[in-house]
């Protein structure tokens, strides 16, 4: 059994003057806090990496930079998907018995940290080096043939994808700590400059700077504690050219493997946090994960399914595709988020109901490696 | 025959049969070492396309925007390649080489319209 005590996520958007050490230390100081721990108590440290602070030993620099002394330590990187790999692994180290009271934390200055041009061709390294990097190919345009192969398949439009931006940016103007908080249409995100077709800028996460953390701990350290009780991963390939199907990948294997260990079906899912770098990984992920019927999350998003008032609340935050999106912290947001609606602490954004089990998950890559968390009340 | 001049190649494994893309010592399937280098013949369909209107690169600036495909091809691999405009997923199309921002890439064309042959 282990609790997730405490979480924290910085404001995402220009922190001009703070770099990844500085975002690293107030999240982790403020989910510290929330957890109502000191960094004494802290015995294990998972960290994740940062592109503007590239380091081979980034979660030890880190524990010398906060003061503490780990009996478990570790820098992971699985691309996306790396900061719920981090509380995913942290649950798996207390579970085991590595740690106790574990520390979670990502940042980065990823958008004052670098120039725009050098965060884009720094990203488009992700793609094969030999066949696909050759060819001029970005990561929006992996997510642009996997789109294109999505709606041809499924029957879905430009517009059904734009719902979801739609929805991310109207959940982000309820957070004052969002990247961008100004509404948009469908007809907003349609008109958007074209980055790699059928995806638009709209349909794409930005650039920010931020930090987020979590506290998971063998025992329940305050009244506002969520228990992790599954968690499951899938890793189907790296490269989009190798990926096993076009139309079908790993999302479901690794929500299958949480549920099961979780023994929760997910029709039980009262709120999700999912990332959401594109449009398109937004729609693939809800649906793979059974959330939503192949080709029809936009139009439920566009019905309110998934807003704050309805069945399942998603991405109250804005998600990455308007909170923002700082590297590894990025996804960390999602889970700083569930642990406030899950625990009747979002304040003005809190989402009505009983909200007793919850649903993260995160992949990197092209949708070549998967993980998923199941947590509950 | 000489495959020097393909424009696309491929492994396959002469103990499973495997058929992939990417170079590798080994076949991904059943691990077997010494997989066969083979030129494709360059014709397949196609399964997705993207416009790329926002190039990684100062060297892809000029080309912008640009197709870029990946298609079945008909040995039974998938491949990403440059593309002419206008492809639309099930088309039909066959491969030529060609040099992008300085190095040697496969360009996909709808099959069919390739140059005429003079006999």
């Amino acid at each position: 059994m282990t609790y997730l005590a405490g979480s924290a996520c910085t404001r995402f958007g220009d922190h001009g003057g703070q770099g990844t050490l500085d975002l690293m230390a107030e999240a982790a100081d403020a989910a510290l806090a929330d957890a109502g721990i000191e960094r004494g108590d802290v015995d294990g440290l998972l960290c994740g990496y940062s592109t503007t602070m590239p380091h081979i030993m980034l979660a030890t620099v880190f524990a010398e930079h906060l003061g503490l002394r780990p009996r478990y330590c570790a820098s992971l990187q699985l691309g996306g998907a790396t900061g719920l790999l981090m509380a995913a692994t942290a649950h798996l180290v207390v579970e085991g018995g590595g740690a106790d009271r574990v520390l979670v934390v990502a940042g980065e200055n990823r958008r004052s940290g670098q120039t725009r041009d050098a965060s884009v061709q720094a990203l488009a390294q992700a793609g094969h080096p030999e066949h696909e990097v050759v060819l001029g190919a970005t990561i929006p345009a992996y997510y642009g043939l996997v789109a294109s192969a999505y709606l041809d398949r499924f029957g879905a439009t430009e517009a059904d994808l734009a719902e979801l931006a739609v929805l991310m940016r109207r959940h982000a103007s309820t957070h004052p700590g969002a990247h961008f908080r100004e509404a948009i249409t469908v007809a907003d995100v349609m008109a958007s400059r074209p980055v790699a077709e059928p995806l638009k800028l709209l349909d794409c996460c930005p650039v920010s700077d931020g930090g987020a953390a979590a506290v998971l701990s063998r025992e329940a350290l305050n009244d506002h504690c969520l228990e992790v009780i599954g968690t499951g991963q899938a890793h189907t390939h790296q490269h989009l050219s190798a990926a096993p199907s076009l139309t079908e990948f790993g999302a479901g294997p690794s929500a299958q493997a949480a549920l099961e260990q979780a023994r929760v079906p997910v029709a039980r899912v009262r709120y999700a946090g999912v990332y959401d770098s594109f449009t398109i990984t937004l729609a693939i992920l809800l649906e793979e994960l059974g959330l939503a019927s192949r080709g029809a999350s936009g139009r439920l998003a566009a019905e309110g399914h998934f807003s704050a008032g309805g069945p399942v609340p998603l991405n109250t935050h804005g998600g990455l595709l308007s909170y923002g999106h700082c590297g590894v912290a990025g996804a960390m947001a999602h889970v700083a988020e569930l642990h406030r609606q899950m625990t009747g602490r979002a304040g003005d954004r809190q989402v009505p109901g009983e909200l007793d089990v919850g649903l993260l998950h995160g992949d990197g890559g092209v949708l070549s490696s998967h993980v998923t968390m199941v947590v509950a009340r | 025959m000489s495959d020097e001049g393909a424009a696309l190649t491929y492994q396959a494994c002469a103990g499973c049969g495997a058929r992939w893309w990417f170079r590798r010592e080994r076949c991904p399937t059943c691990g077997r070492a010494g997989p066969l280098d083979r030129a494709s013949a360059g014709e397949g369909t196609v399964e997705a396309v993207t416009v790329v209107h926002r190039p990684p690169s100062d060297d892809w600036r000029p080309y912008a925007p640009y197709a870029l495909v990946l298609v079945w091809l008909d040995e039974e691999f998938r491949a990403m390649g440059l593309a002419d405009r206008g492809l639309a997923i099930g088309e039909r199309v066959t491969a030529r080489s060609a040099v992008r921002a300085g190095n040697r890439v496969p360009v996909f064309g709808r099959l069919g319209t390739s140059a005429p042959v003079i006999r």
